[in-house]
């Protein structure tokens, strides 16, 4: 077995059971993934991609099918140890955002760190602020979601992402609520990421996305339809240069 | 993870949302602290009762003729007394068995001088029994001396208030003062049995020997007696009692025993402990009133609060929380808030029966089993109320919960 395998899934699917109706989001997932790639995955709305990334991130558990992260059965896992998981080895981002109101941008970073192994305040504070560092957002570490835009708020939750050091990230459209220079932006911190090794998988449906990863999974009715690597592979900072700056947004505090 | 970090949590979360946590607390606050105030209030009034009642001495039992009932008026002027004289007296301490002490008691009123000095008083003529039955004891001089009651000698014992007020500071005994302008020389002054609540000062009093009182101070047309009588023990009260009532009756020809009122300190606290005993029942009903809607504002705001956070609550759990740590921020929560709003509900309870104890004049008592009380009380509403909110917090289809709109 090729231990640089990350996820291993095999014949996975979901059913929602709606009263009497049975929807098949899933229909038999086979995939691998390895360490350090960056997929995309593709597919119209209601093609079983979000709930895909709540498999991968453990925030779900499948209908039938198997799931090795790492090569351990997620299936054989108690409560427990998910929870565990779900602290250390994955750091989510979600389209919505979802960051506590009424909470700082460095708090909001911080809430991983509060779940996990005992730590002290000043350590706490300190792998927030860095985290914050790496999103660019450290001067920001003191205000509300409300007061920050929502390029800002998202990249406060791509640094509550990754402030437990995870191995992987799942982005479940993370830039399907910004306009498009925002949305290139925080792909360029997603490249800069992957490039410091982190595994990444991406959820989105727009091609112009897509691109920056290196290999785009597309689904269509809950099944995978093509699996290639991006022969044409965009770097965010590159574009960024051609797009016209938006300075209004970084007024906006 | 450990409690300390989900306390810190829980805090944090609290603080955070400040308005919701002190309406959440409001009700606690505001039942706690009726409970402490309804309390101190109704053990206030028990208690002055109480001591009114002990301060009348031990095992008192006191025999009047009846004047409020028409039907023995009528009997009085058809010739049949039913007033009390010195002969009831005598009968009741030779004929009776279980009595101590047994003394007559004319009261009056009457003004009081000394030098340039004026007051105004009660008097009481007595015998020298008087003072082992309420217990009143010296605190300085002597009492007067049964051979001064039989000659009818001009002396008296007299009360703090009194001493205060008429000698200014003057050392009273062996002094004459007068009593309505008859000269009496003071033998003895009390210690004093503090001023009641109810309005009636007990130092406010002149103490002299009945057969002085009666020919000098009452005139014989005028006497109206009461007999009091000290039994040799609590248990031969209701016997003591029957006995000086079949006596009267013998005694007093034509008489029924609506013509007497032989009532015992017993009675009294009896007849006034279910009066207060009313009244505590009342007021713990108003204060349990708002307890509840107390803890029901718990738990009402507890759940509208699970609703508006299970967003929070979704997005805890995706980031590593626990059920059990959702749970337990939960309960502390719940229990944080029913605690600091147990301890604010006390400390305002508490000064505002202060408060109301010094602008309404009432006596309070603030007792250690009602704080007890309070806070068994606010620790169960918050674990009472918090549990079910934390339940459904904790058992949240973590999906659907980041899903939820
Ligand atoms: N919790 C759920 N309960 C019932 N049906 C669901 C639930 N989540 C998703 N679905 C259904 O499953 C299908 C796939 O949904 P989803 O994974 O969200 O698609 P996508 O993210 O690609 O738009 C859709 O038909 C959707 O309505
Ligand atoms: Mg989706």
């Amino acid at each position: 077995m090729d231990n640089n395998i990350l996820i291993s899934v095999k014949g996975l699917t979901k059913t929602y059971q709606m009263g009497e109706v049975y929807v098949h989001a899933l229909r038999g997932i086979d995939l691998d993934i390895d360490n350090r790639e960056f997929v995309a995955i593709m597919g119209a709305s209601g093609s079983g991609k979000t709930t895909f990334m709540n498999l991968l991130g453990c925030l779900d558990r499948p209908t039938t099918g198997t799931y090795l992260l790492d090569g351990i059965n997620v299936a054989d896992m108690d409560d427990k140890a998910i929870t565990q998981v779900r602290n250390q080895k994955i750091g989510y981002v979600f389209q919505a955002f979802y960051l506590l109101p009424r909470t700082t941008a460095l708090e909001n970073v911080e809430l991983p760190l509060l779940y996990c192994r005992k730590m002290s305040t000043k350590e706490r504070k300190e792998k927030a602020m860095y985290a914050l560092e790496v999103v660019g957002l450290a001067d920001r570490a003191k205000h509300y979601p409300n007061q920050l835009s929502g390029g800002q708020q998202q990249r406060v939750a791509i640094a509550r992402a990754i402030v437990n050091d995870p191995v992987f990230i799942l982005a479940d459209e993370p830039t399907g609520n910004l306009d498009t220079r925002t949305s290139v932006e925080v792909m360029e911190l997603f490249q800069k990421l992957h490039s410091e090794g982190k595994t990444i998988v991406l959820v989105t449906h727009e091609f112009d996305i897509s691109r920056y990863a290196l290999r785009i999974i597309t689904f269509r009715d809950g099944k995978v339809i093509s699996d290639v690597p991006n022969n044409d592979v965009h770097i965010a900072s590159v574009d960024l240069k051609k797009l016209p700056r938006l300075d209004i947004e970084e007024e906006v505090s | 993870m450990d409690i300390i970090s989900i306390m810190k949590i829980a805090f944090k979360s609290l603080a955070r949302n400040k308005t919701r946590t002190f309406l959440t607390m409001l009700g606690i606050i505001i039942g706690v602290g009726a409970v402490i105030t309804m309390i101190a209030i109704g053990q206030g009034a028990t208690k002055v009762v109480n001591d009114q009642i002990s301060s009348m001495g031990t095992n008192v039992i006191m025999v009047i003729s009846n004047t409020s009932n028409t039907q023995s008026r009528a009997r009085q002027a058809a010739g049949s007394g039913n007033l009390l004289d010195e002969g009831d007296v005598k009968a009741i301490q030779e004929t009776i068995d279980g009595v101590l002490y047994v003394s007559p008691v004319y009261s009056t009123y009457g003004q009081l001088k000394y030098g340039s000095n004026n007051w105004r008083g009660s008097i009481a003529g007595a015998d020298v029994d008087y003072f082992l039955i309420r217990d009143l004891s010296l605190e300085e001089g002597q009492y007067f001396y049964p051979s001064e009651v039989e000659s009818g000698a001009k002396v008296c014992v007299i009360g703090k208030t009194v001493a205060d007020n008429l000698f200014l500071g003057e050392d009273p005994v062996g002094k004459t003062m007068r009593i309505r302008h008859i000269p009496f020389t003071v033998k003895g002054v009390l210690k004093s049995k503090g001023a009641s609540s109810m309005g009636m000062d007990q130092d406010d009093i002149v103490i002299a020997p009945y057969t002085t009182t009666v020919s000098r101070l009452i005139g014989q047309r005028w006497r109206f007696m009461t007999i009091m009588v000290s039994a040799v023990s609590k248990e031969k009260i209701p016997m003591v009692q029957e006995d000086i009532m079949n006596l009267l009756l013998t005694r007093h020809n034509g008489t029924t025993r609506d013509d007497f009122i032989v009532r015992s300190q017993t009675d009294i606290a009896e007849a006034a402990n279910t009066v207060s005993k009313t009244l505590t029942v009342l007021l713990a009903s108003i204060a349990g009133i708002s307890l509840l809607v107390g803890g029901i504002g718990i738990m009402n705001i507890m759940l509208v609060s699970v609703t508006e956070r299970i967003k929070e609550i979704g997005i805890r759990m995706a980031v590593g929380a626990s059920k059990r740590d959702v749970l337990l921020q939960f309960i502390i929560e719940a229990i944080t808030i029913s605690l600091i709003g147990g301890l604010i509900g006390i400390i305002m309870g508490w000064s505002l029966a202060v408060i109301l104890g010094q602008t309404m004049n009432w006596s309070i008592s603030v007792t250690p089993w009602s704080i007890l009380l309070a806070v068994g009380f606010s620790c169960a509403v918050g674990i009472f109320f918090g549990w079910y909110p934390a339940r459904k917090a904790a058992n949240l289809n973590l999906i659907d919960a980041l899903r939820y709109e």
